[in-house]
């Protein structure tokens, strides 16, 4: 009776919650389904029932084609350099030195400051003026006579959207490597004294002990990091402003819906984004909730 | 017993608060606009300052958004207007921006009695009426006017090369020859949007003003030949900038020429305000010209007030109105904001030598509107050209660019 009772209670408790999930989630992801599948244009709402063409379109969209491609390079070397750069973090800082917790905050530190902040920084460092007005980055090579470094960065044709990658990894590297640490200390000392006796050498235990058992780890660093690079927006605008060379989905969107009043085609990009990440997602939860329920 | 008097006491001394705060304003007026910095929020002020004086009943509310050219504030003004919030009257540029967006979307009202009643259809450019009208209805009132095909130039620069200012596209190319033998950059220029503003005057400057105005009211055949001409010329004046653009914004494009790391910019004359901030002095420091094809024409862009259907309070709305039109408005804002009056009978003496040069053109020149400042097309169209644009300046392929304009009229212009 009692215990009856208390589910009711928490039912009633978290029912505010539930409901403004409900409305403001996936009310207006259906909302916004809709509004993908009408004829939209301009200011005042128009419900026409226009099927599948918004997505159609997008699929011959030039400028959608730019935008799948730099979602791609961009998660490629942002995943990629932010896994391989926080594990060697980790694995330096695993190591037992002398002031560890300076280098720990030292490293995590970036992920502390906006994507704007970030964004707008290495907008300096990566100035690619030449001649008499090289700064940041380059004018730095210049000083130390590496000529050969001084480069374009973001405004490389066809590459430069890799060049933002570099600023997101600065930022986001720092994390990864908290994460891997906690997945290092979490390995028994055992396996590797073990290992150890066994005449592995340090590589080897590596190899065949310790990245294994990181898998996890590098899962989730995976599925956090690439989500997070299909919904860049702000960095890629603190750095570059709204150009096209460097436009992801997430631009597109914005500028076709509040520039150009095209709601329907905006909300068609939206709802691209939000199954591109759920594809990444859901399967990650649906992972997490059975190890969790097998433990 | 103590506790509930004193809950009483606190509230009672609240409300009267709250009563003779409002007390002494019998009405207010919500104006919205992105005028947040500078010499734009200073221009504000000022005409705000005129607004106290003549109406001290209406409380003036201030709604800015902050964000460059307004593109945060106005999809802040679109998400106010669908939820049925509208703010009593909202800066925008004046012409298709206001109308094919607005007025398409019945949210702002015809303001032609308030034309007649303040005499501002005789003291207004006549060309200037048709670019803010549709249908023969009058739409917002304009503070100011912008030139936007103005070429800035290093006159020492120039002199030292022994280049003249050019006046027609073929001096032009044959002079930015000249600098790039020299090894001087001929051209400064910047992001993308100041190559959409680089292109509208190119389109103006090869295919002269009845042409170009053809291009907006469908008269003019995207896909024709002539077209095709203006793009290989505005093709070919890429060539000559620099390689860095993508990264400056306009004012570092400006600042190349100023510094003299570059010979021309294609700007509007809000440069002339960033030149003066910069302690430079006209003619010898930055000299003008029209761009280049465009001589005796004044290709403008101009910052509106509008009237909201379903204003809160439309009279106080209607005084706001007739302050950004009155003379006394303008000569307040326009001199701080570094532009010239809507006006022509505006005192020249309140004005720097560049603004005065530019009040004769003003009167005297063929007026035509920008592409990028929101006169001669609507936000939609402008955006697909904005995206045919950025896809040409990244691949170089013609063909596409101008099948793609010939689209973009088609979808969201007036083309058949």
């Amino acid at each position: 009776m009692s215990r009856d009772k208390d589910r009711y209670l928490s039912i009633l408790l978290i029912s505010p919650s539930i409901l403004a999930v409900l409305i403001f989630i996936y009310g207006f992801i259906g909302w916004s389904v809709r509004v993908s599948l009408s004829e939209w244009k301009g200011l005042n709402p128009d419900y026409t029932w226009a099927g599948l063409k918004n997505y159609i379109n997008l699929f011959s969209d030039p400028r959608f084609h730019v935008d799948i491609r730099n979602t791609l390079i961009f998660t490629g070397v942002f995943v990629a350099g932010s896994i391989l750069v926080g594990f060697f973090l980790a694995v330096m800082l695993d190591q037992g030195l002398k002031g560890e917790g300076f280098f720990r905050s030292l490293f995590l530190f970036p992920m502390a400051i906006s994507y704007i902040v970030t964004g707008v920084v290495w907008r300096w460092l990566m100035n690619p003026a030449t001649g008499d007005r090289l700064s940041g980055f380059n004018l730095l090579f210049s000083y130390l006579h590496l000529d050969f470094l001084i480069n374009k960065w973001h405004t490389t044709e066809n590459w430069g959207i890799a060049a933002i990658a570099l600023a997101a990894i600065w930022q986001m590297s720092g994390y990864t490597m908290a994460i891997y640490l906690a997945g290092l200390r979490s390995i028994p000392d055992e396996l590797r004294e073990a290992a150890r006796i066994d005449g592995a050498n340090e590589l080897q235990i590596y190899r065949h002990i310790i990245l294994p058992l990181l898998s996890p780890v590098t899962l989730s660093a995976l599925i956090i990091l690439g989500h997070m690079s299909l919904k860049v927006f702000d960095l890629i605008v603190a750095v570059a402003g709204k150009q096209l060379p460097l436009d992801v989905p997430a631009i597109y969107m914005w500028q076709t819906t509040f520039d150009g009043l095209f709601y329907g085609r905006g909300a068609a990009i939206g709802i691209l984004l939000l199954v591109s990440v759920a594809m990444l997602i859901i399967p990650y939860i649906r992972y997490t909730l059975k190890t969790e329920t097998q433990q | 017993m103590n506790k509930k008097l004193y809950t009483l006491m606190t509230l009672l001394v609240a409300a009267a608060l709250i009563l003779s705060a409002c007390g002494p304003k019998a009405s207010k007026v919500e104006v919205f606009s992105w005028w947040t910095g500078g010499g734009e929020a200073a221009g504000l002020e000022a005409m705000i300052k005129v607004f106290n004086e003549k109406y001290p009943n209406i409380e003036f509310i201030n709604a800015a958004v902050a964000g460059g050219a307004g593109t945060n504030a106005r999809a802040v003004l679109a998400t106010r207007l669908q939820a049925g919030d509208p703010p009593d009257s909202w800066q925008g540029h004046a012409g298709q921006e206001l109308i094919g967006t607005y007025v398409a979307g019945n949210q702002i009202k015809p303001l032609n009695d308030l034309y007649q009643s303040e005499g501002w259809l005789s003291v207004m450019p006549q060309t200037l009426i048709p670019l803010i009208s549709d249908n023969g209805n009058i739409y917002s009132v304009p503070v100011n006017i912008h030139r936007a095909n103005v070429l800035w130039y290093n006159p020492a620069v120039l002199e030292a090369n022994g280049v003249s200012v050019p006046t027609t596209m073929d001096e032009w190319f044959a002079a930015m020859d000249t600098l790039q033998a020299a090894g001087v950059t001929p051209l400064a220029l910047g992001e993308q949007w100041t190559k959409m503003h680089l292109m509208e005057t190119v389109l103006l400057g090869t295919l002269g003003p009845d042409k170009y105005n053809g291009l907006w009211t469908g008269a003019t055949d995207w896909g024709s030949p002539e077209v095709t001409k203006a793009l290989e010329n505005f093709q070919k004046v890429l060539t000559y900038a620099n390689s860095d653009s993508a990264s400056l914004s306009w004012q570092d494009a400006a600042k190349l020429v100023i510094d003299g790391d570059a010979a021309f910019n294609v700007m509007g004359d809000w440069a002339e305000g960033y030149f003066r901030e910069l302690g430079k002095t006209p003619k010898t420091d930055y000299g003008w010209a029209p761009v280049p094809g465009s001589v005796g024409v004044f290709q403008f862009l101009s910052d509106s007030f509008v009237l909201a259907v379903g204003a809160p309070d439309e009279e106080a709305a209607i005084a706001w109105l007739k302050v950004a039109g009155s003379k006394e408005g303008q000569e307040a804002f326009n001199p701080v904001k570094g532009s010239i009056c809507a006006r022509t009978d505006c005192d020249k003496a309140l004005f720097g030598e560049y603004l005065q040069s530019a009040m004769d053109d003003w009167a005297s020149n063929v007026v035509v509107g920008s592409l990028t400042h929101g006169v001669v097309a609507n936000d939609s169209w402008k955006t697909e050209i904005d995206t045919a644009l950025g896809l040409f300046v990244q691949n170089g392929d013609l063909a596409a660019f101008q099948n793609a304009l010939v689209a973009a009229c088609k979808n969201s212009g007036p083309c058949k």
